[in-house]
């Protein structure tokens, strides 16, 4: 039977994401074993015609072209599965959500008129069906692998919908907004980075996104407690999942 | 007269989005335009307005292969305004995470990416259908950078683990102790890996560059250091502004940067090398004499030995580092806003990658500028791909454009960092 074809699509990132496939050092060799890897410009300059039985798809959409290219891809792809905070959310870069995309365009580039940008960075799913969502910045490498392996031998997979709360329970943190006083996401954050923060003895600052359902209105009063003015809660939700419903609601709240 | 034109849409091996466009009329080249796609992200926009603290966290999402580049930069740059100095077992953490980095990031280049072109693959995973060793080695390497990234930063991609004034938190010495046989297979494995890369067959061209990295005293400058040339270059990094322009061009979405005196210029491993040979350590400058490099190297296509000499010296220097560390008392210094511009230089492995901040009394940010090391050198690629493609210009269309990708490949250009990059496209008219 042949290999089922993976493809490996870019949009606006920083590599980050499908670098985790490549940082895979003891599992990428077994994942070749079992996947064609048919298109995959970072790894490969031979690119094998779709359809592809799996794509993983990085970045989000923020020119006219792109927005093209991922219905291209979408066609192409029987399962897309969206993987990093760019594509399930719009990354860091959907800061320009809030703001003149216009004014960004005069402040970095001497010739606005060169560049071609949407108003908008947006992910994935506003632009196509999206089969499965994998949360992160970056994501959880493993997360990834048990995504492949899941798909491969047709079962569901695993990825925990839990806040990061559960990971510093589970992984024996103590912490560090009840010990230290210091601010931390943790509490409205899905779990997958394995709550690495805290265990350093920082406070997450929400790389995942929001949880199901998150009380960010309770946490945010937390944190006022702690002494974090308006704008610092501004900043705080508005990182690299800024533009995910839940972060974008609880940053518009503290906004004068 | 006979036209031709060679395009590469998409440019693959690299990182990120871009695409090469030769312009041919008979035996001349006509134009060549390294076009860069790869969106804007608008990063020096949207640190306007962000807290003093976070640049380490934020600019880290410029790319996902050299965070710690991006976070050595700019949490100096504002150690720099607020007036503080990270010295002692803390700055020497930094160039241990630093040297993980480029362990991980070299190995990456020199076989998932470069070798792949001298050895006639189409990539690394072909490659490993015929020769498994090898790849199992790359592999094994590449994953000691990423644990010493890891132990030190929390994960390999955007640690979270590196601040301004420092760290979150400090190893214990037990804590680096199993880096040390680690380091030592790694240490063997980049010597093999001179040897491996010294035997493939390398065009003969060599450029008259300016290379431009840093340099430093007492060290191979990776995190701090003058900023110098072989051409007359000497000047602290905050003069960098005064010496260098960024300038738009219409066929990218990287902004072009340049000597305001003498135009294109060279960074990353060779400019290092060239400059700084003598910094090496000795094991580090004896494998790259028995590679058969001088003190200075002018092949661009070379670039995979020097690679893998800097990957030797990076477990030398961390086992260095790991010898002598002593825990500092505190993983950080305290950091307190002061008003200014401050100014931050380092080595990420593909080059000199510049941040400048304003920030107010509050810590609010004003004003940033980031240049990374691709938007460097994209002028100089440009000109080698002319230059080659002018004395090779009477192979067939496939070979000159596979030699045209390699060409660019050699200066591991990362389109995510310069974007903030390439597709191939020649056209013979």
């Amino acid at each position: 039977m042949a290999k089922p074809k993976l493809g490996v699509w870019k949009f606006a990132s920083c590599d980050g994401c499908q670098l985790s496939l490549l940082d895979c050092e003891d599992e990428l060799l077994a994942v070749v074993g079992e996947v064609e890897i048919a298109y995959f410009l970072e790894a490969s300059r031979a690119v094998v015609k779709g359809p592809y039985d799996v794509s993983v798809v990085e970045g989000s959409i923020t020119t006219p072209h792109d927005a093209e290219r991922i219905r291209q891809a979408r066609k192409a792809s029987k399962f897309l599965v969206a993987i990093g905070a760019c594509a399930t959310a719009g990354g860091i870069q959907a800061l320009r959500n809030f703001k003149d995309v216009k004014e960004f365009t005069r402040i970095v580039y001497a010739r606005p008129e060169y560049i071609s940008t949407l108003e908008q960075s947006t992910p994935i799913s506003d632009h196509v069906p999206v089969d499965l969502e994998l949360r992160g910045c970056p994501i959880n490498k493993y997360q990834l692998l048990e995504a492949l392996n899941a798909l491969l031998n047709g079962r569901k997979p695993n990825v925990p919908p839990y806040s990061v709360c559960i990971e510093c329970k589970r992984r024996g943190t103590v912490c560090v907004m009840v010990a230290d006083g210091t601010p931390c996401l943790g509490p409205v954050t899905q779990a997958g980075c394995g709550a690495i923060c805290p265990a350093y003895r920082r406070g997450c600052y929400g790389c995942f996104g929001p949880m199901d359902t998150p009380n960010t209105a309770s946490l945010s009063a937390w944190w006022s407690k702690l002494g974090v003015s308006e704008e610092g809660l501004v900043r705080a939700f508005r990182g690299f999942n800024a533009y995910a419903e839940a972060f974008r609601k609880e940053s518009v709240a503290h906004e004068k | 007269m006979r036209n031709r034109t060679i395009k590469v849409e998409a440019l693959a091996r690299v990182e990120g989005e871009g695409g090469l466009y030769v312009k041919m009329r008979g035996d001349t080249v006509v134009d060549v335009k390294l076009r860069i796609y790869e969106p804007p992200r608008f990063f020096e926009a949207f640190l306007r307005g962000r807290d003093f603290r976070e640049p380490p966290d934020i600019t880290a999402r410029i790319c996902g292969i050299c965070p710690i580049a991006y976070q050595m930069s700019s949490a100096q740059a504002m150690e720099r305004v607020c007036g503080v100095k990270v010295e002692g077992p803390v700055r020497a953490l930094r160039r241990l995470i630093y040297c993980g980095e480029w362990i991980e990031s070299h190995a990456l280049h020199v076989y998932l990416l470069h070798a792949p072109d001298f050895l006639g693959y189409e990539s690394a995973i072909h490659l490993a259908q015929d020769h498994p060793d090898i790849v199992k080695r790359a592999l094994e390497l590449k994953k000691i950078g990423n644990e010493l990234m890891i132990l030190l930063g929390g994960r390999e991609i955007h640690p979270i683990n590196v601040r301004v004034g420092g760290f979150y938190s400090v190893p214990t010495r037990k804590d680096l102790e199993p880096f040390v046989e680690k380091l030592k297979w790694a240490r063997e494995a980049s010597l093999e890996t001179v040897r491996l890369v010294a035997t493939f067959p390398f065009p003969d061209f060599e450029q008259d560059y300016e290379f431009v990295a840093l340099r430093h005293p007492d060290e191979y400058a990776i995190t701090e250091g003058r900023l110098v040339s072989n051409k007359g270059l000497d000047i602290d990094i905050s003069e960098y502004d005064e010496h260098f322009i960024e300038e738009h061009v219409q066929h990218a979405n990287a902004l072009h940067s340049r000597l305001k005196e003498r135009g294109a210029y060279f960074v990353g491993p060779l400019a290092r090398y060239s400059l700084n040979f003598d910094k090496l350590s000795p094991l580090a400058q004896q494998a790259a004499r028995e590679a058969g490099l001088g003190p200075v190297c002018r092949n661009p296509f070379q670039s995979i030995i020097v690679r893998s000499v800097e990957t030797v010296y990076a477990c030398d220097e961390a086992l260095r580092i790991i010898e002598k560390y002593e825990m500092p008392d505190k993983p950080a210094l305290e950091v307190r806003p002061r008003a200014g511009t401050g100014f931050g230089c380092t080595e990420a492995p593909r080059g000199i990658l510049y941040h400048r901040y304003t920030i107010d009394i509050d810590g609010i940010i004003l004003d940033a500028k980031i240049v990374p090391p691709t938007s460097q050198n994209q002028k100089t690629i440009e000109d080698d791909v002319d230059h080659f493609v002018r004395e090779n210009i009477t192979l067939p269309d496939d070979k000159l454009t596979w030699l045209c990708e390699q060409a660019i490949r050699n200066y591991d250009p990362c389109i995510s960092c310069a974007t903030h990059f390439l597709r191939l496209h020649i056209e013979r008219e």
